[in-house]
């Protein structure tokens, strides 16, 4: 029984820090259908950022429980620099090249990121676990977990909602989807391509460096940190089918789910699962679980 | 005798659409068929389907009495039966000689060499009488990119029949090519093909061309055939006229200008 | 190829094995690992003319490195050919098994989903105790029929061995590229309707050419491992195929030598970038592959075309 609640709940957690990750990397290609191998390092940006300004906050004696709002903030102001500068300075110049060089810009862009992350905060690692251990712990059925795992949940569950409600309730949402779903009728409709492509890319970017802030007070903020990520976030996005916010979430709980199988029954099997799945996957549907399948026309 | 090419009440749907419904046609060989049909009539579909490219919903496709359905568009090709296309298919970044080179070693045979080169005196030989065929010798050297539009369209032909064909089916052969050119281009066509001795079936929206050319007619309209017989007799079909040719039409003239 | 090509190319490899003799042991060293690592890029560089990019070459030369180690370890043979066909075997039966599920894949997806597969390697290997998970382990220096010949600082027999194989790959890829079966990749990058129309599969096409990529990643590990002596599961991590796809771009796909002056290049400039600023390599790696793209979309192999235009005029 307690084996059952500590996959179902260390899977929920996980998925849910999936989906944060993925959600950003997902929204990205399906707007811009650039699949951005730099978001691992907008992760990482965040964790730093998070990390490091946590630790000033608590120094300074500021009040504890107003952390969660800084880490959000911090969030917002390195999301928006990052993504915009990104974006702007290099991302524009390169529209309408192929989806694969598209990787190898992204991926030049990792490259420069990863050195300027060493250089910003140094190799050394950093803690910012006050935010973290502040909430305690509660127990399920005599299982210990920390209560800013739930915290996390509850997170995911909000940003989940409101991409889901701005994409399908809101006209710029429904204009997105416009974009998403082809872009010469995007262009037709008189939707200004170039900026919501910015909005989109500086979005993407926030959630990214927003799942790596909140994952900071959990974990020792080390480099390489965003290599690692990236690859687990591609699982999930293409599990769920590329472009699609929706697919992600499903995709990034199919992954957590199975990783935490894999962890409690089969630890060996732990980063073995997540590439078995995704393989399996693609091999029945080539597109992913929830993509919009293009025809091709003679 | 069994006809080249049999259709058995084919049909394809995309969804609530029926694209191509009940269509029965016989081609025998050396027959020289037009399609006509507004856009959306069913006639790509058509050619879509008889050459593998789509799956029918329902139907049976024979060719030369035995089924071909389900096979794949190279396994009809290496059967008999090639096609154009409407947009020309070509390899855009490669010259002319490069395209009728490749074309040429993988239309003789579906065994690639690995280590025999590809440019033998021989097969450069081959490709220079087949542009001459085509009277489109002074652009071998050229991008396929930078050709025009007319050269395209035949180059894409000429592929087609590299193999040798039985049966041809053209997707509006003169489609994007300037009127005066048009003639030009399908007295090309027409003597390759007869040289060959294929049978061809071939998309037009042209009366002039259909006029001109076609010794036996198909009208398509929603996604059915509406009409099948000599040129001159489907021509004067009330309901094709009024479906699909258009009444403002003069029969008598454009048979006159096309004897 | 004409005969002369042949002979200047025999010349060539004669005075490159020569050098590797005289010049300071790192740099022979440098070499033989960057033209191991040539012959995994000249796999990519084949894919990439039939306009497929794959992330995930690390699995075969991952699995190429592995098997020889394994295989020395457990059976005690040292000899280098016989390690370099188990790893070849290795590489051709394992792409043989995956191709067929991948060669399916175009353009994003296939550099995803073969990504998958090399992480699936990774995650593998990460968690295999008798291999030294992550931590890998070491490999023995190889012998030619028990022939092992030291130079000042080491054993020099990799280099010979790779300075052949370059050799007699290029010859054979030479031909290859500019056979029927060579020039269906083009045709396949450009219009893969009108190769189904000319009776030609498609899959089985990209297939071949998805194996004898995977065979030449194996026997750039392989001579990697040997060389360099230590394996570990990093080399079937996405990164280090990532980097195989950037030596591709560098060099460009133009000609048979690319891969390997692209490898070289990349070696060195890697060296120099970790030597004088041990903080920022990876920044001057991004920042020289960004300048790639944007300023040589061919690779470094176009600036000779452009050189002896640049001389005509």
């Amino acid at each position: 029984m307690n084996l059952i609640i500590a996959i179902i709940v260390d899977g929920v957690i996980y998925s849910s820090w999936l989906f944060l990750i993925a959600s950003g990397l997902t929204l990205i290609y399906g707007v811009m259908k650039i699949l951005n191998m730099a978001h691992g390092s907008f992760y990482a940006i965040g964790a730093y950022s998070g990390a490091s300004m946590i630790g000033l906050y608590f120094a300074g004696g500021h009040p504890p429980w107003a952390s969660y709002f800084m880490l959000l903030a911090v969030s917002i102001v390195a999301g928006v620099v990052t993504g915009l500068l990104i974006e702007r300075g290099l991302l524009r110049f390169m529209y309408g090249r192929d989806e694969v060089v598209m990787i190898l810009v992204t991926y030049g862009v990792l490259l420069i990121l990863e050195d300027v992350i060493k250089l910003l905060w140094g190799v050394d690692a950093y803690f910012a676990y006050q935010p973290y251990v502040l909430l305690g712990r509660s127990k399920i059925g005599g299982l210990s977990f920390a209560n800013y795992d739930f915290l996390l949940i509850a997170v995911t569950a909000v940003i989940g909602y409101i991409l889901w409600w701005s994409l399908n309730r809101t006209r710029n949402g429904k204009l997105l989807q416009a974009v998403i779903h082809d872009r010469e009728i995007a262009g037709a409709l008189g939707i200004n391509v170039t900026r919501t492509f910015s909005i989109t890319f500086v979005i993407g970017a926030f959630l990214g460096v927003l799942a790596g802030a909140l994952t900071a007070p959990g974990i020792s903020v080390t480099p390489g940190l965003g290599i690692e990520v990236i690859v687990l976030a591609f699982a999930v996005v293409v599990i769920g089918g590329m472009g699609s916010v929706g697919g992600a979430f499903v995709g990034a709980l199919i992954v957590g789910l199975s990783r935490a199988l894999s962890v409690h029954l089969f630890p060996e099997g732990e980063l073995f699962v997540i590439y078995g799945v995704m393989g399996l996957v693609l091999a029945f549907r080539p597109q992913g679980l929830f993509a919009i399948a293009g025809a091709r026309k003679i | 005798m069994t006809a080249l090419l049999e259709t058995r009440d084919l049909a394809r749907n995309f969804g609530a659409v029926t694209a191509a419904a009940d269509i029965n046609v016989k081609i025998d060989a050396g027959e020289i068929v037009g399609i006509i049909g507004s856009n959306g009539a069913g006639k790509t579909t058509f050619i879509n389907m008889v050459t593998g490219y789509l799956a029918p919903s329902s139907g049976e496709i024979l060719f030369q009495g035995k089924s071909i359905l389900g096979k794949q568009p190279r396994q009809v090709m290496r059967a008999g039966m090639c096609r154009s296309f409407q947009v020309a298919q070509l390899f855009p970044e490669l010259s002319v000689n490069e395209n009728i080179l490749i074309a040429l070693s993988m239309a003789e045979n579906s065994r690639l060499s690995f280590f025999r080169p590809l440019k033998t005196p021989d097969m450069e030989e081959k490709t220079k009488s087949v542009l001459a065929e085509y009277d489109i010798s002074e652009y071998g050297e050229e991008s396929v990119m930078t050709l025009p539009q007319g050269v395209r369209k035949l180059l894409d032909i000429a592929m087609a029949l590299l193999s040798g064909p039985k049966v041809l089916l053209l997707d509006e052969p003169t489609s994007g090519v300037a009127i005066e050119d048009k003639f030009d281009l399908m007295d090309t066509v027409m003597r390759a093909v007869k040289k060959s001795g294929a049978a061809i079936l071939f998309v037009e929206h042209d009366m002039d061309v259909i006029a001109r050319y076609s010794t036996r007619l198909l009208a398509f309209y929603d996604g059915r055939v509406l009409a099948d017989g000599p040129t001159s007799k489907v021509i004067r079909d009330e309901k094709v006229r009024k479906l699909v040719i258009g009444n403002h039409l003069d029969l008598d003239k454009l048979e006159a200008a096309n004897a | 190829m004409k005969k002369s090509t042949y002979i200047s190319l025999f010349v060539l490899t004669g005075v490159l094995i020569a050098l590797g003799l005289i010049v300071p042991y790192w740099l022979s060293f440098l070499i033989t690992v960057a033209l191991s690592k040539g012959l995994v890029v000249l796999g990519l560089m084949l894919l990439m003319r039939a306009g497929m990019v794959s992330f995930g070459q690390g699995l075969y030369y991952c699995a190429g490195a592995y098997s020889v180690g394994a295989f020395s370890q457990y059976f005690k043979i040292d000899d280098i050919l016989v390690l370099l066909l188990v790893a070849i075997s290795v590489g051709g039966t394992v792409s043989a098994i995956v191709g067929l599920l991948l060669a399916r894949y175009r353009e994003i997806f296939f550099a995803m989903f073969s990504m998958a597969f090399s992480m699936i390697l990774y995650g593998i290997l990460v968690k295999s105790t008798s291999f030294g998970s992550s931590d890998g382990f070491n490999v023995i220096s190889p012998t030619l029929f028990g022939w092992a010949p030291q130079l000042e600082g080491g054993p020099i027999l990799p280099f010979i061995t790779i300075s052949l194989i370059v050799m007699i790959v290029s010859i054979m890829m030479y031909h290859y590229f500019n056979s029927p079966m060579g020039m269906a990749g083009e045709a396949i990058r450009e219009n893969e309707i009108r190769v189904e129309y000319l009776g030609i599969s498609v899959h089985r096409v990209i297939y071949y050419k998805y194996i004898m990529a995977a065979v030449l990643a194996s026997i750039g590990g392989a001579m990697t491992a040997m060389t360099v002596g230590h394996i570990d599961p990093e080399m079937a991590y996405w990164t280090t195929s990532g980097e195989f796809v950037f030596i591709t771009l560098m060099g460009g796909t133009a000609h048979v030598a690319a891969p390997f002056l692209g490898a070289v290049v990349f070696e060195l400039m890697r060296s120099f970038a970790f030597q004088y600023s041990p903080y920022t390599w990876q920044m001057v790696l991004g920042i020289a592959l960004l300048a790639i793209i944007i300023f040589l979309p061919k690779g470094l192999w176009s600036l000779k075309s452009k050189i002896i235009k640049g001389d005509q005029v």
